[in-house]
């Protein structure tokens, strides 16, 4: 197993206390950071190519320098903790475990932007980890590490938690500017970008949990040993949540570069196939990105292994790879059918268009609709063509990038899977276990 | 009008206290949490009108608010909502088994409430727990690595234990 930055120690007990983290070395790179300018911090970052883990994988260090520094206008640090997107749940173990790790990443993040008032935004669901958050930032005021003058730096910094109330939406960074503004989260049109105009019009930064706590590590071991682990612009770790079909479902810290065959086989990974039964699929990034058959996953197109990094998920572009995203990786099994894994996240992405755009409220609906049609036993050959229609008129015409998120799944299931729907549409009398679906994803049976 | 119990609304303060002055409606999502542990689990009208005055704002901001996000509930609902997660990686490891067990166990559907007031049953997109699939959440709890023997059991002590409604922002929370 590789270098654990993140999740080192996060078993120990006590160590989501104050007194717990500080044994482990905790607040070092705080201590460190308030002794560097702002500027070298945000050029530390940027030397170790730290890329946003919240899916996007924008360069951190970049996004910071785009911060405008209007003069008398206060800037903010956001935290992104929405973690909504199906298959992800590494920022909630860590909060969970960690909370002093993701505070000392926004108290040296935020001196670093200049930020006076930071919040940390977590989705409502995880109430739990908003309380463990508040706790721990109750203890960080009582010990000096916020508020007034942090540690004799004359650094002054508020933060606060933030929860939200369910949707998904809210996890898109100006969706979740406008809810942490109290409002409905509707993305703004951009520009302007939030590092010009976010917050209350003020200059924000919005980032990943992951990525806000990467930045200690950053600091901690400096940006140059940071930017040696992992491989070639795919630098540091990465958190991996694996689950699904796999014999052991979790939280993994991997150097970025372990080959992709490794990270499901491997005892130190997710163990391999649950119940000896072959690997059919991987959604490799959180439910938003292609999913891609087995021997794709394992392979690129050109025969070589696939790495877990931003590169070689990507190889081949959507025609035969992937992307990282957010690290949510999801293992399907031969026993799984595609096309109801897929009605099921368009019926999700549905349910979760915010509804400012038509092409994504009205085309997430036709598509949930025609896959029902083709479940229940009524679909054309038609109609798994107008899906293919529809989800190529959603991408790239809508605001916010969620109308991608709905359409890139559509598109790569029937990429790669097209046999699969056209059985269901030949052969309805195969389909099994549709009545038990339409429970779930609440519908009337037919 | 309804009114908060003093606890909460020295916490509401305090919350509001986190947002820059004037922008006190930023603490519109906290303090809609705390409206349905202080009533019952959901949002009335008069409710909703009270927040807004306590926020300063107008009630139609209130409403357009939550009528948007999927936690709160605008109709009364039962003492223990459960809410089990239906998406991607929870439907693959079995999600569909256990709401259908629910169903069956409580003789209700999905978002009904059983006749004597204890359980509402809701499903719920992905809560990030895909690793201990299937999984469902009552209040602040998760329950996770579900199997159908393990939801009975769940439903039991709920059952026996619940003496007023468990809301997301648990009651614990306000009194501190
Ligand atoms: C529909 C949608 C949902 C998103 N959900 C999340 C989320 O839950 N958490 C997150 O960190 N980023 C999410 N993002 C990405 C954010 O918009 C933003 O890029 C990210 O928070 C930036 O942080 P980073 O640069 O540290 O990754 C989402 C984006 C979209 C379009």
């Amino acid at each position: 197993m590789g270098r654990q930055l993140l999740i080192d120690n996060i078993n120990q007990t006590g160590i989501h206390t104050l007194e717990g983290y500080r044994t482990y070395g905790g607040y070092q790179a705080l201590e460190k950071a308030l002794r560097m300018k702002p500027e070298d911090i945000v050029a530390e970052v940027q030397k170790s190519g730290l890329r946003g883990r919240g899916g996007a994988g924008f360069p951190t260090g970049m996004k910071w320098s785009f911060i405008a520094k209007p003069p008398g206008v206060p800037r903010h640090l956001v935290c992104n903790a929405d973690e909504s997107e199906p298959g992800t749940f590494k920022d909630r173990y860590l909060m969970q475990r960690k909370p002093h790790l993701l505070i000392e990443g926004m108290i040296i993040s935020s001196f670093a932007l200049g930020a006076n008032l930071s919040y940390i935004y977590i989705r409502g669901e995880m109430m739990a980890q908003f309380h463990i958050l508040q706790n721990a930032i109750d203890e960080a005021y009582a010990a000096g590490l916020l508020g007034k003058n942090i540690l004799n730096s004359g650094f002054d910094l508020d933060l606060h938690v933030h929860c939200g109330a369910g949707a998904y939406i809210c996890g898109e960074e100006t969706a979740l500017i406008e809810s942490l503004e109290g409002k409905r989260g509707n993305p703004r049109i951009k520009p302007p970008f939030p590092a010009v105009s976010g917050v209350w019009d003020r200059p924000t930064v919005v980032n990943n949990v992951e990525t806000i706590a990467a930045v200690v590590p950053v600091i901690n071991i400096s940006g140059e040993e940071y930017a040696k682990i992992g491989i070639g612009k795919s630098t540091g770790t990465k958190l991996i949540s694996a689950c699904g079909h796999i014999n052991k479902p979790g939280v993994y810290e991997i150097e970025l570069g372990v080959p992709v065959e490794e990270f499901i086989y491997s005892e130190n990974y997710c163990g391999g196939i649950k119940d000896g039964r072959k690997l059919k699929a991987v959604v490799a990034g959180g439910s938003s990105v292609p999913i891609l058959p087995a021997e794709l996953i394992l392979k690129t197109a050109k025969g070589e292994p696939r790495l877990m990094s931003y590169e070689s998920l990507g190889d081949g572009g959507f025609a035969t790879g992937t992307m990282l995203g957010s690290g949510g990786f999801i293992v399907m099994d031969e026993s799984t059918s595609v096309v109801k894994n897929l009605f099921n996240f368009t019926r999700f992405y549905h349910h979760e268009s915010c509804g400012q755009c038509s092409p994504c409220r009205e085309g997430t609906g036709w598509m949930e609709k025609i896959l029902r049609k083709i479940l229940d036993g009524r679909g054309t050959i038609a109609d798994i063509d107008l899906l293919w229609d529809i989800q190529g008129k959603i991408e790239g015409k809508t605001i916010c990038p969620l109308g991608e998120a709905a359409a890139w799944p559509v598109a790569a299931a029937i990429r790669h899977f097209r046999p699969e729907f056209e059985e269901y549409v030949k052969n309805p009398q195969n389909i099994k276990d549709v009545k038990h679906y339409y429970r779930l994803n609440n519908l009337q049976e037919a | 009008m309804p009114e908060f119990s003093t606890e909460a609304q020295e916490l509401v303060q305090r919350i509001i206290k986190r947002y820059p002055e004037g922008k006190q409606k930023s603490a519109i999502l906290p303090v809609l949490h705390i409206a349905q542990a202080e009533f019952q689990g959901w949002l009335s009208v008069p409710v909703m009108d009270y927040v807004a005055s306590l926020l300063k704002i107008l009630p139609i901001e209130v409403y357009e608010v939550a009528s948007f996000y999927s936690m709160f509930n605008l109709k009364p609902v039962g003492k223990c909502v459960i809410e089990v997660c239906r998406t991607g990686p929870c439907w693959l490891m079995g999600a569909e088994d256990v709401v259908h067990h629910i169903e069956k166990k409580l003789g209700v559907k999905e978002g009904e409430t059983t006749k004597d007031g204890m359980f509402t049953l809701k499903t719920v997109e992905c809560l990030a727990a895909c690793g201990s699939a299937p999984m469902m959440q009552v209040g602040e709890t998760y329950h996770e690595n579900l199997s159908l023997e393990k939801v009975d059991s769940i439903l039991n002590e709920y059952k026996t234990n619940t003496k007023e409604h468990i809301s997301h922002w648990d009651k614990k929370h306000i009194k501190k």
